[in-house]
């Protein structure tokens, strides 16, 4: 295998594997919110800003992996 | 397809010092935020005020009851320095954005050849801003640590000799400070940079109408990067003024 193939694929890997974890915990994180909505629809804006803080905590890990894509491919 | 750098480019010399196109951009962002803060300034003395003047203070109280649900009280003291920090990476990560910042190319000499940069650069996606960003945040933070609890007391967060357990946890204390710095600046500039790569790359595989739905998407991540990096201080500050149990 090439070197610039071999680069590629680290790349693809590496965002592929970090996306697992973030996905999974987005997921979560809506599922509880809609759930916390359900049983106290008038808490809306407080569960919505904890909501979207909490999904940018689990997307920065997201962002770790394709940071690293990023300078693997371009750098 | 254009060539993507993860690092800002370098336009020209000045006095031996290097200056890039994001530092260009970030000058401008800089007059740009001054220059609303002093009008804010000026409108709020006047009898008879522009709509201008309202959209920001509208701005400034909806940001302010958001930190007021966090802080408590103590929301006066902190404020200046956290609305700062929203609002600057706000104009930043927004003006990277702007028609013209990344396409606007100039051309540079590199050793014996020519080459084609962009003149401007989101600021927020070059790590020195970012870097910068989290440094002044973190060390406010301990700052009003300090302040707060006394040097004595601060010390004691972190080297802690009652128990084992709690000496290891001090010395876990003292590495979170620092990956603190870290997560900021690699949160914030991730983001804006993934945004600016995924913009090129749609606007090259379909030219017409495609990029819109993405640059909606860009403006909201602009904003809750902003919100995150100002609400995470918040947070973060007041957790480090009460005293440790």
């Amino acid at each position: 295998m090439s070197t610039e193939a071999m680069k590629l694929l680290s790349v693809a890997i590496a965002i592929a594997v970090g996306a697992i974890g973030p996905a999974l915990g987005i997921g979560m994180i809506g599922s509880k919110a809609v759930e916390a909505l359900g049983r106290n629809p008038e808490a809306e804006s407080a569960i919505r800003t904890t909501m979207i803080l909490a999904l940018a905590f689990a997307e920065a890990i997201a962002i770790y992996a394709l940071v690293v894509a990023l300078i693997l491919k371009f750098a | 397809m254009p060539k993507i750098s993860i690092k800002a480019e370098i336009i020209f010399h000045l006095f031996g010092y290097s200056i890039t196109n994001s530092m260009i951009a970030s000058a401008i962002v800089f007059l740009l935020t001054i220059f609303i803060a002093l009008y804010f300034k000026h409108q709020s003395t006047l009898k008879k005020k522009e709509n201008f003047y309202y959209l920001i203070k509208f701005f400034v109280k909806s940001i302010y009851d958001l930190f007021f649900s966090v802080l408590g009280e103590k929301t006066t003291v902190f404020f200046p320095i956290l609305f700062a920090f929203f609002f600057y990476i706000l104009l930043e990560n927004w003006f990277g954005l702007l028609p013209g910042v990344g396409s606007l190319l100039i051309k540079v000499k590199e050793g014996h050849e020519e080459i084609l940069v962009p003149l401007l650069r989101a600021n927020t996606a070059d790590l020195n801003t970012t870097i910068a960003l989290a440094i002044i945040s973190v060390f406010s933070i301990q700052y009003f640590s300090i302040k707060y609890l006394g040097v004595k007391k601060y010390l004691h967060k972190f080297f802690n000799f009652s128990d084992p357990i709690m000496f290891f946890v001090g010395i876990l204390d003292i590495l979170s400070e620092f990956s603190k710095v870290l997560s900021f600046a690699f949160r914030l500039f991730g983001n804006i940079f993934a945004g600016e790569v995924l913009l090129t790359i749609v606007a090259f595989l379909v030219p017409v109408l495609a990029s819109f739905p993405f640059i909606a998407l860009e403006i909201f991540v602009g904003f809750v990067q902003a919100l995150v990096f100002s609400m995470l201080t918040a947070v973060f500050l007041s957790n480090a003024i009460v005293e440790h149990h």
